[in-house]
């Protein structure tokens, strides 16, 4: 599994997410550009330009038409993938922090910060492709309840029923998409929720977080499923698709990386079994720790960006698919056998 | 009689008489008196004196009344007790305070009680015999119960964060806890006694021992702000230290009663504990010069190798003690001056002098740095006559290091010796062949400095590195050496020379640990960051040996591994030499705190990352109670017996294997079914979307590279 190291940004990674088609490669970093690459051979197609701030998040529509940016520069901007021009901005009162489409693209939910007095909120924004100009008045704005800690991840559940936050006091809740009720909230870890990332079909979760743990959570019933020990600080957590697997990226703070070496700092990708917990492999390569990772929608790869300004491109081998449990490989065998009797 | 006329006793009227002789009972009058016992049988002729004798000595405590002492008689002798009557109940009480258990002479020793005391404690004497009520000892079980495990696996203790736990540990499988690890167990660290029988937990107030199959509470030793503690090696004393000087609770405390210590031990730090009854031997004040380091030197006091003998070092003096007693050995001071260290031999020394039988001397060395028209000297003196045997005078010293072997043969003197210019250090090794008759001294000189030296324990072997950058700051300066006796003419040399039968240069390691038990060792790095661990077989048995001398020794150098492990502080053989473990302890670093365990050929058995890791720790072993016969039956029937283990160990691998197994399916089972729960959800919304099969387009990208250019001019 070589990787194909992405050398297009001068800052820290952000976020790294690949389209649906899985084709194309968007990466965000602090140095307010977007990147676009092919990720079969991790060639760029191009640049997003017109930030003037650090970009922390991005998100494409299923059809790869638009995408959407949201920066510390106080603005969220819509683009179009083909050619990189900006067609929209929305001016926000604090820094972006999140962006993401619902499943057809035709709402945005954007999360800003906590800062200078401003409340962080979530706001979630109507979009229409027809038409260039956006609406800047927002469907739905949620507020953080004040017993829970300063929003710092957002995500769409399945069917778009809720919006499941991340908060910097280590809890988790589930919000009414439609009236922005807290509907639940758990705390099922006890550092910063450092991301959230939905299963294939978006019926359960997985979230991760500075108490180097991440955990899978079911929406529906909101109950933890499992939790995964890292032994580092975990920044990103991933479920793959086609295998039972998750896969974290972290490592040792930014702030502590100078007094230590890139040894002990523990930079690495870890796969996980989804199901049994057990830790199945690592990918090390970054020399500072993973600030993002993206599973091809197929499952075929994933990329990670790291605090060392460097997109890691990584294509599975086949012992990656290869590899299973005795008990998988039995309950497959079983699987398949009563499936033919079935037929 | 029968004429007498019978008379009502009860019409008689006794009142004037009553009175009369009545006696003020209100128990002050009997207090009076005392009954001495234990005094001579003497004829009535020598009453008087006798009288006049007791006369003097108990009125010196008390007033006397007049004609107070009453001796009875019996066939013209003293029946050996007498009454005295004092005129005060007190003068009676200080008799009894002073003058009890006074040796009259030789012969005789007075018992004096109070008078009333015979009633109190006598009348209702019962003079059948009703057993007493045994003290149940709460049951701890055998203390070395762990050394009868069957499958013969050893135990170690971990500390992390606020948990203490002692494990299990065997070859081949995941430490199992003894016992349910405990949040704080202790609320400094723990340690475990040398010969393991117990594991002792230190507090803020003292120290907590435990021990037996489920390590109950055993003893409490209380010292607070105890902060340094050691053993007797047969575990019988234990030495512990605080900054904090012993006071007392106030005089009429209700804690004073069971207080451990006196009034003499007011101000002391160091206490010496008698671990069985928990009581503190002695205590000691800090000498004023160790009152100012900020580090101590620990132990500060050192046992010989039987315990009889501990001993201090003092300003110019060593101070020797005498078990249980705890007095000076010759009731004075060993005098050294300027004594800078010393050790006592681990072992008993047969001296070739020494008769059969007799019992193996007890030696210890120590050096004292150059002083004014004094040249620098190691000297070994024998204990407890306290005469110095051999003395050996050295110049240009800048330090000065002493190693005993570990079966007291020999002690090896590292010396550090500086050039005039006091710039370049290099080292001699000087070795006292102890055993030998006026204990000869054999010098190996180097042209390099020594940083560290072990001897191999079970043989003359040794190890040593080295280096000339002096303050071994540049990487990779390190050489590791490890030295043999010569052999001449078929046999060891008796005028034994070492050759160094391998030397690995270019290293940075700073530590070698031998394995307890020979022949295998690790050359280590410790606390420099990025750490190494280097495993060394020093008598292969295949056939190329990486031997690089020219000289006949009883060696074979092999290389067995190399780990590299970062951040690790410490390295400890398991007593059997089975095993070491390495740890990373969050006591000096914070990053990547944990353990790993190698066995002896230096393949990693298990490791383990754990949040703020503080301390690993096997258990100790007692030394082996099998006779050399036996262990020679042991190897011989070896393989019968590893075939034994090897059959116990698959069963148990099975039965975890299938115990995972067992919990996999369980785990495949509960995810199946919470997946069929979220689809049927999903399929109630209508939001169910069967996973479509794509396809996938392939896109065949052509590369083509120019190898070579080349032009040809054709006709």
């Amino acid at each position: 599994m070589r990787p194909i190291l992405l050398k297009g940004h001068e800052r820290p990674l952000s976020q790294v997410k690949f389209n649906r088609d899985g084709d194309l490669l968007f990466s965000v970093s602090k140095d307010s550009v977007a990147s676009i690459w092919y990720s079969s051979n991790g060639e760029r197609l191009g640049t997003l330009n017109g930030h003037s701030g650090a970009i922390s998040a991005i998100d494409i529509d299923p059809t790869t038409t638009f995408a959407i940016t949201g920066s510390a520069d106080f603005s969220a901007k819509l683009w179009r993938v083909e050619t990189g021009e900006c067609i929209f901005t929305w001016n926000t009162v604090t820094p972006v922090r999140g962006v993401e489409f619902n499943k057809d693209a035709s709402k945005v939910l954007v999360l800003t910060a906590e800062v200078m007095g401003h409340p962080g909120t979530i706001s979630i924004y109507p979009v229409d492709f027809t038409k260039e100009e956006q609406s800047t008045e927002p469907l739905l704005v949620i507020k953080r309840q004040p017993e829970l800690g300063v929003f710092t991840v957002a995500g769409w559940s399945y069917g778009d029923k809720y919006i499941i936050a991340g908060h910097n006091d280590g809890s988790i809740s589930k919000i009414d998409a439609e009236t922005g009720e807290f509907l639940e909230t758990a705390k099922y870890h006890e550092g910063i929720v450092t991301d959230l990332q939905f299963s294939p079909d978006r019926t359960y979760f997985i979230t991760s977080s500075k108490d180097q743990s991440a955990v899978l959570v079911d929406v529906l019933e909101f109950k933890l499923l499992k939790q995964y020990q890292a032994k580092a600080p975990v920044n990103s957590a991933v479920i793959t698709p086609v295998k039972d697997y998750i896969i974290l990226g972290g490592g040792q703070d930014a702030k502590d990386v100078t007094t230590t070496k890139s040894a002990d700092g523990k930079f690495e990708s870890k796969i996980f079994h989804k199901i049994f917990k057990d830790e199945i492999g690592r990918i090390k390569g970054h020399f500072g720790p993973i600030n993002t990772i993206a599973i091809h929608p197929k499952g075929t790869g994933f990329a990670s960006g790291g605090e060392d300004g460097y997109v890691r491109l990584h294509h599975f081998d086949q012992p990656y698919f290869d590899f299973q449990y005795d008990v998988e490989k039995t309950a497959a065998a079983t699987n398949k056998a009563s499936l033919q009797t079935a037929s | 009689m029968t004429n007498e006329p019978e008379i009502d006793i009860s019409s008689i009227d006794f009142s004037d008489l009553e009175k009369k002789y009545t006696v003020e009972d209100d128990g002050s009058y009997m207090n009076k008196f005392i009954i001495v016992d234990g005094a001579p049988i003497a004829p009535e002729s020598k009453v008087p004196i006798l009288t006049k004798v007791l006369k003097k000595l108990f009125s010196a405590v008390g007033e006397l009344q007049d004609d107070s002492i009453h001796m009875p008689l019996e066939d013209g002798k003293t029946k050996g007790y007498l009454f005295i009557g004092y005129k005060t109940a007190e003068g009676a009480n200080e008799a009894v305070k002073k003058l009890h258990g006074k040796k009259l002479d030789q012969q005789h020793r007075l018992l004096v009680n109070k008078f009333s005391d015979m009633d109190e404690y006598l009348t209702d004497f019962n003079d059948e015999f009703k057993e007493p009520a045994t003290y149940k000892l709460p049951s701890t079980k055998v203390l070395d119960s762990w050394l009868l495990d069957e499958q013969a696996r050893d135990q170690f203790s971990l500390e992390m964060g606020n948990i203490a736990g002692i494990y299990w540990y065997k070859h081949g499988f995941p430490p199992t806890p003894v016992v349910e690890p405990r949040v704080n167990w202790t609320e400094l660290f723990t340690k475990f006694s040398p010969k393991g029988s117990y594991f002792l937990s230190v507090h803020k107030l003292g120290i907590h021992a435990w021990g037996g199959e489920d390590f109950k509470s055993i003893h409490k030793f209380y010292h607070p702000g105890v902060r340094l503690i050691d053993f007797s090696p047969d575990e019988r004393y234990l030495v512990t230290l605080s900054p904090e000087p012993i006071t007392l609770p106030a005089k009429n405390h209700p804690a004073r009663a069971s207080f451990p210590f006196k009034q003499e031990d007011v101000g002391n730090k160091l206490v010496i504990w008698d671990f069985q009854t928990g009581l503190p031997c002695r205590t000691f004040a800090l000498p004023p010069d160790l009152e100012k380091e900020k580090k101590m030197t620990w132990p500060l006091v050192k046992w010989s190798y039987d315990s009889k003998y501990c001993a201090r070092k003092g300003p110019g003096a060593i101070a020797v003690y005498e078990a249980p007693s705890f007095q000076l050995v010759n009731k004075k001071l060993l005098n050294a001056p300027g004594v800078a260290e010393f050790e006592w031999a681990p072992a008993g020394v047969r001296t070739e002098t020494q008769k059969k039988g007799e019992e193996p001397e007890h030696l210890l060395a120590y050096w004292s740095p150059e002083q004014i028209n004094l040249p620098a000297k190691v000297a070994v003196v024998q204990v407890p006559t306290n005469s110095i045997v051999r003395t050996v005078n050295l110049t240009n010293v800048t330090d000065c290091k002493l190693y005993w072997h570990d079966n007291g043969s020999y002690l090896c003197c590292k010396v550090d010796r500086h050039t005039r210019s006091k710039k370049t250090i290099f080292s001699y090794l000087e070795f006292f062949k102890v055993t030998k008759k006026d204990i000869p001294v054999i010098k190996l000189e180097l042209k390099e400095a020594v940083t560290t030296f072990a001897w191999e324990p079970t043989s003359e072997r040794f190890g040593i590195i080295t280096t000339d950058d002096v303050q071994g700051t540049t990487p990779n300066k390190m050489n590791v050496s490890f030295y043999a006796p010569e052999i001449s003419k078929g046999k060891v040399n008796t005028e034994t020379v070492w050759r160094p039968f391998r030397t690995i240069g270019g290293k940075n390691s700073n530590a070698i640990v031998f394995s307890p038990k020979g022949r295998f060792v690790v050359a280590a790095t410790l606390n420099a960051g990025s750490g190494d661990l280097d495993f060394y077989d020093l008598d292969f048995e295949g056939e190329r040996n990486e031997n690089d001398t020219k000289f006949k020794v009883k060696a074979s150098f092999k290389q067995l591994a190399h780990h590299g492990y970062h951040g690790i502080t410490h390295l400890q053989w398991e007593d059997s030499g089975r095993f070491v473990a390495g740890w990373s302890s969050v006591w000096k670093h914070t990053s990547d705190n944990g353990f790993k365990i190698y066995n002896f050929a230096g393949i990693l058995q298990i490791e383990d990352q754990v949040e703020a890791f503080k301390k690993f720790s096997w258990r100790a072993r007692p030394k082996s109670i099998l006779t050399e016969e036996d262990k020679k039956k042991v190897e011989e029937n070896l393989e019968q017996y590893s075939a034994q283990f090897e059959e116990l160990d698959s069963m148990e691998a099975d039965a975890n294997l299938r115990e995972i197994i067992m919990r996999r399916k369980k785990l495949l089972k509960e995810w199946k079914e919470y997946r069929d729960f979220v689809e049927a959800h999903l399929k109630e919304l209508g939001l169910y979307e069967e996973e479509k099969k794509e396809d996938v387009e392939v896109i065949e990208e052509v590369r083509e590279e120019i190898l070579e250019e080349k032009e040809e001019i054709v006709d």
